[in-house]
């Protein structure tokens, strides 16, 4: 089992004939995933090895069952080519790109809540179900099958403890980039509720780093509803203070977002927090085995 | 993008919301002239920073003599770290009440957020949160109204106060969405003679969207190398260490540096050459990092979007061109992993599997370059 996605996901890419585009749509193919039609504007007709292009998001509809699209369009046409494949009717959507200004951020997660889209990102590396379904730029060999269900904020960090993982014989069963961005379309909760209920996921782990307060939510979540075991990876404990948002930002955080701070909030509702990614498979393995007996 | 509180102003005018009267100087004969037009005057040091009170930047005066004298001191001296430049020239307001209002984004709701309290000028931070009025706003609807009364409803404002915040506060919010800011803040808003004027100016513009604010005046507030690191689209922050560092993705960055710390090293500098960086911009952003003399260098890479094939050619490039004085240490995995190995091996390195093998590589590599 997964979440989100799995071996029946049809999927469309936005950006499709771009170099980017191009690229990854072949690796998501390679992995196994069913990418049944890209879009990009002027070039309906053409295909990109045997998938077919259409000039718009409703077009390809026309024509193909859609159940997930992925952007690769540049982060000044990001706005457009999301609320394109909202109002299409698409039901979950990746936002691969970095730097979509935070207003159209904010536009494009208050469309899809009004249109019941999950939006995925932006700025992040996309969600794949391991062994059935890859929608994102995340390199294929390291995904493969298991019990570990992985949610984070930072792609490459992701691949670093998936891999790790991987190397110590830990599959996954689903790894959700959330993004990196300030306004992103999901949050640690919404993925947690998705594990908790998935059979396919024994453990949790989160991917979390310093700024924000989303890792002190996620620990108020899973003190009241996650009974999986979880377990924590934080990045920046040797990090300098880093440029902050003025005082109304800082006041919402409220003093939270300090590795410290975030540590703290984990430990206190049993979760174990490694600051260094090879100690995870470790982690992993402990509560496995605790499991087992 | 942070911008000058009198840049902040003039906006605030652009918009209809009442500021002082006044205007910013560049030389002391401006800041006496401006004194003699409008007399009774506050002259404020335009730093990025606040606290500036404390810190000696603000004078008050009603003479232009002694006006020209206090700008003499002021331009050119240095407050909390920021030269000073300019100085605002304004009405010293008599202040009755002071209030504090402010428009950012609230990263959970993912929408705009309306912070606003009666108890004003001093830090947000230490007002107590049950006498904050939070009011998030609908992206698709905006400052309604409705909303604009809610408000100051909360704050219990007297109704000749209330109308005038209100009108303030559908101003502040079209020009937070219409100038892309993530903070517009008014702290003080000052009751001054039944008046109610923003008597400071904070505002914050979102770097992404600068693109398309090409009326706003810019800002720089980056040292020299995080400035070309911005030109280049990298993040790079200069910091105390001595091992250069370079990797991609800001969280795989940061774990780098947590590594290093671990093994007992320190990193120059915090260097996220981004995800799906070319060759020639990998190549300038290791330029950046050989500019800081690092004892030794580790090179981070797990490959997704970025190609390792475009990163060891970037680094073998660098090499052959203008040669890397110190140790360097690999690490390089992920997409095209075993392009990059095999260009990274022509040039005599052999690249690591782990960022810990590699890290405490690094550290010995730095230490024994002492």
């Amino acid at each position: 089992m997964s979440i989100f996605v799995d071996e029946n996901t049809k999927v469309l890419i936005q950006g499709i004939t771009g170099n980017q585009g191009a690229f990854h749509a072949r690796q998501m193919v390679a992995y196994g995933t069913k990418v049944v039609a890209g879009v990009s504007p002027g070039k309906g007709g053409q295909k990109v090895d045997d998938i077919p292009v259409y000039n718009s998001v409703k077009e390809a509809m026309e024509h193909h069952q859609i159940d997930a699209s992925i952007l690769f369009v540049p982060a000044k046409f990001a706005k457009d080519g999301a609320f394109e494949a909202i109002h299409a009717g698409v039901k979950l959507l990746i936002l691969i790109p970095e730097h979509i200004p935070l207003h159209d951020a904010m536009a494009i997660m208050n469309f899809a809540r009004a249109k019941g889209t999950t939006v995925i990102g932006p700025n992040t590396f996309g969600v794949v179900s391991s062994g059935k379904c890859k929608i994102g730029i995340m390199p294929n060999q390291y995904f493969v099958p298991g019990p570990v269900g992985v949610v984070s904020r930072s792609g490459t960090l992701s691949y670093e403890i998936v891999g790790s993982l991987a190397a110590a014989g830990l599959g996954t069963s689903t790894v959700v980039g959330l993004g990196g961005d300030r306004v992103v379309g999901l949050n640690f909760i919404d993925v947690l509720a998705r594990f908790e209920k998935d059979p396919g996921t024994e453990v949790i782990v989160l991917v979390g780093e310093i700024g924000g307060t989303a890792e002190e939510e996620a620990a108020d979540y899973i003190s009241k509803h996650i009974s999986k075991p979880v377990l924590a990876y934080l990045a920046g404990k040797s990090a300098p203070p880093g440029k902050r948002m003025g005082h109304a930002g800082a006041i919402i955080e409220r003093g939270m977002g300090t590795f410290e701070g975030k540590v703290k909030a984990l430990n206190a509702v049993g979760v174990e927090v490694a600051t260094l990614t090879f100690e995870v498979p470790e982690l992993v393995s402990k509560v496995l085995l605790k499991k087992a007996m | 993008m942070k911008i000058y509180e009198y840049m902040g102003k003039e906006l605030f005018a652009k918009y209809g919301i009442p500021v002082p009267k006044g205007r910013v100087a560049r030389t002391p004969e401006e800041a006496g002239q401006i004194t003699a037009e409008i007399g009774d005057a506050v002259i404020k040091s335009q730093i990025l920073s606040g606290k500036r009170g404390k810190a000696g930047g603000i004078k008050f005066t009603a003479s232009p003599h002694e006006a020209r004298k206090f700008a003499a001191e002021l331009l050119g001296s240095e407050i909390r770290g920021f030269k000073v430049d300019a100085v605002l020239v304004e009405e010293k307001l008599k202040i009755d009440k002071e209030y504090y209002l402010a428009i950012t984004i609230d990263r959970g709701a993912k929408c705009p957020v309306v912070l606003a309290s009666v108890q004003g000028g001093m830090d947000i931070e230490e007002v107590p949160e049950e006498h904050i009025v939070k009011y998030h706003v609908d992206y698709s609807i905006g400052m309604m109204p409705f909303k604009t009364k809610y408000i100051t409803s909360k704050l219990k404002l007297p109704a000749e106060e209330a109308a005038q915040v209100q009108e303030i506060l559908v101003k502040l919010y079209k020009m937070f969405v219409e100038l892309d800011a993530e903070l517009v803040e008014i702290n003080p808003l000052v009751v001054s003679a039944g008046k109610i004027i923003a008597a400071d100016a904070k505002v914050i513009i979102d770097d992404d969207a600068l693109f398309r604010q090409k009326d706003l005046p810019y800002v720089e507030e980056k040292t020299e190398s995080e400035k070309k690191a911005h030109e280049l689209g990298l993040a790079f922050v200069e910091l105390e260490g001595n091992i250069g560092v370079m990797a991609n993705g800001a969280g795989i960055t940061m774990a780098t540096l947590d590594t290093l710390q671990y093994f007992g090293g320190s990193a120059a500098n915090f260097l996220d050459a981004g995800g799906g960086a070319s060759e020639e911009a990998t190549a300038k952003a290791l330029e950046l990092v050989l500019a800081k003399n690092p004892k030794a260098i580790i090179i981070n890479i797990f490959g997704g979007i970025t190609r390792c094939d475009d990163v060891a050619n970037a680094f073998a490039s660098v090499k052959k061109k203008r040669g890397i004085p110190v140790p360097v240490v690999i690490r390089l995995v992920g997409t095209n992993q075993e392009k990059g190995r095999e260009i990274l091996r022509e040039v005599g390195i052999e690249a690591y599997d782990t960022m810990h093998e590699a890290a405490q590589k690094a550290v010995e590599l730095a230490a024994a370059n002492q």
